[in-house]
């Protein structure tokens, strides 16, 4: 009996307690800036693409939802398409931990409902952002020692000079 | 000077059925004031509008009435519900002249009589949905009803033995010096609880119990007749409100404010009241409320009259 009154006068005091609510259109919720949302492609600092096609994040992805086909110039790596079906998204970021040149990155937006459902289909253009989004410096080609114009076997970021095999025979 | 009974009745009608309508807006914003969190606020200026969305969206709903059940019952059920609670409106006095009945000597009784008769709303309801939920709901509400329909019309007969009256309105006038509400302190309590219990509202809302019985006697209902149901509910809340000022707030009386002020002040107290048992209390086990009920509220009520007719006996002059 004294329980249920004393029930009643709490919940009568949370008259003057603060809302938790969050009025999101009109507030933003502060979104921190790992916040696993829509994914982007980005690109290295020289403006090239960073994904080089070798499919980690599709084999990743636990819903399938990423399908890509690689193509190659002058000894690059691209993909010919890369396509995102975010109706099947989760967002958990896998395809993020499995891709070994930054390219594939999940940003904090969420924004992104359609009308129709094939628009939630996003295609390479709709993906590739111009920037290099959360790592400014990286740029695969500068560090791996895979030889492209301009840069031979050798030349990359801490990377020493190819041996001559033949001064090593005995 | 008394105002024309057609005012009198259309604006009684009115008010009514705004109120009902409006509370379903103000019972969820009050519960979210009262959880912390907003409720609906986006229709109009502080969700005031909702209720109207509310309105034309159950109005456009398809009205639809399930191949298993009994039409004609079907469609009467939530029309009795209805109309009791409006007939029971007749005799309440918002102020000394404002009364649809007029001054009727069994005021009270006749309460109790639609009241009672509400009953049937909700079992024929739960009948004639020939559904297992339903008419579990259906019975549960008959039980609730009738077992808590004794000691409210016990509880209140304290009050009726100090008025000497059965007119609600000279309960009201009796009230000038003191309010019931002091002397009846037990009586006011069962009878607010048999109030809740009557308008099976939460805690007392087995008869719904969505946990258990889907939606309870009004599973099988959609659109207006559903929302007929929620209206008389609400209805029912500013009813049994109105009855507890009536009888034990002292109706319309009051200093300085207009009587017609005062009623609907008390009675807005209450229906905050109901909002909050329902936002703080669960729901308690089938067996507890019918225990409640026979074990304690009614000895409680009887030991009432008891106590009230030997002090009304001492004080009686010679």
């Amino acid at each position: 009996m004294f329980g249920i009154l004393r029930t009643l006068w709490l919940t009568f005091l949370h008259l003057g307690h603060r809302r938790v609510t969050v009025g999101y259109p009109e507030t933003r919720p502060a979104l921190p800036p790992r916040y696993r949302g829509r994914i982007i492609l980005s690109r290295d600092p020289d403006g090239l693409e960073r994904c080089v096609a070798c499919n980690l994040c599709a084999v990743a992805c636990p819903v399938d939802c990423i399908s890509l086909q690689k193509a190659e110039q002058d000894g690059r790596w691209y993909p010919e398409y890369f396509r995102i079906n975010f109706s099947r998204c989760i967002f958990c970021g896998f395809c993020e931990e499995a891709c070994p040149t930054y390219a594939i990155q999940l940003t904090p937006d969420f924004e992104m409902s359609e009308y129709v459902r094939p628009n939630l289909v996003y295609e390479k253009e709709d993906l590739l952002i111009s920037g290099t989004g959360k790592y400014p410096d990286y740029s695969f080609y500068r560090v791996s020692g895979v030889d492209i114009p301009g840069k031979a076997k050798g030349d990359a970021e801490r990377e020493q000079p190819p041996v001559d095999l033949h001064s090593l025979l005995p | 000077m008394t105002p024309p009974p057609l005012v009198v009745i259309a604006g009684t009608l009115a008010v009514l059925l705004g109120l009902a309508t409006m509370l379903t807006w103000a019972e969820r914003r009050l519960l979210g004031l009262w959880q912390d969190r907003y409720g609906p606020n986006r229709v109009g200026p502080g969700g005031l509008f909702q209720a109207v969305a509310d309105g034309i969206k159950i109005l456009f709903k398809q009205d639809w009435i399930p191949p298993f059940a009994d039409r004609p019952v079907f469609v009467l059920a939530p029309a009795i519900g209805m109309m009791t609670v409006l007939l029971a409106f007749g005799v309440i006095p918002v102020t000394a002249l404002w009364s649809i009945a007029g001054d009727l000597n069994v005021g009270l009784l006749f309460v109790f009589a639609t009241m009672g008769l509400g009953v049937y709303s909700v079992v024929l309801a739960g009948w004639a949905s020939n559904s297992k939920y339903a008419l579990l709901g259906g019975m549960r509400a008959a039980a609730q009803m009738i077992s808590y329909e004794v000691f409210m019309g016990l509880s209140t007969m304290g009050v009726v033995m100090t008025a000497g009256s059965f007119s609600l309105r000279d309960i009201v006038q009796a009230q000038a010096g003191l309010w019931f509400v002091i002397p009846q302190c037990l009586g006011c309590a069962v009878f607010l609880l048999a109030g809740i219990a009557e308008t099976h509202r939460l805690p007392f809302d087995l008869p719904e119990g969505e946990n258990e019985l889907g939606a309870g006697f009004h599973t099988e209902y959609s659109g207006m007749k559903f929302g007929m149901f929620f209206l008389s509910e609400y209805a029912g809340i500013v009813l049994v409100s109105a009855l507890v000022t009536t009888l034990y707030l002292g109706g319309w009386q009051g200093p300085v404010l207009p009587p017609a002020l005062w009623f609907a002040a008390k009675t807005g107290a209450l229906v905050c009241l109901f909002i909050l048992l329902r936002a703080a209390l669960p729901r308690p086990r089938y067996d507890q409320l019918m225990a409640l009920g026979w074990k304690v509220l009614l000895p409680l009520s009887l030991l009432n009259i008891v106590a009230t007719g030997a002090v009304l006996l001492l004080r009686a002059p010679g």
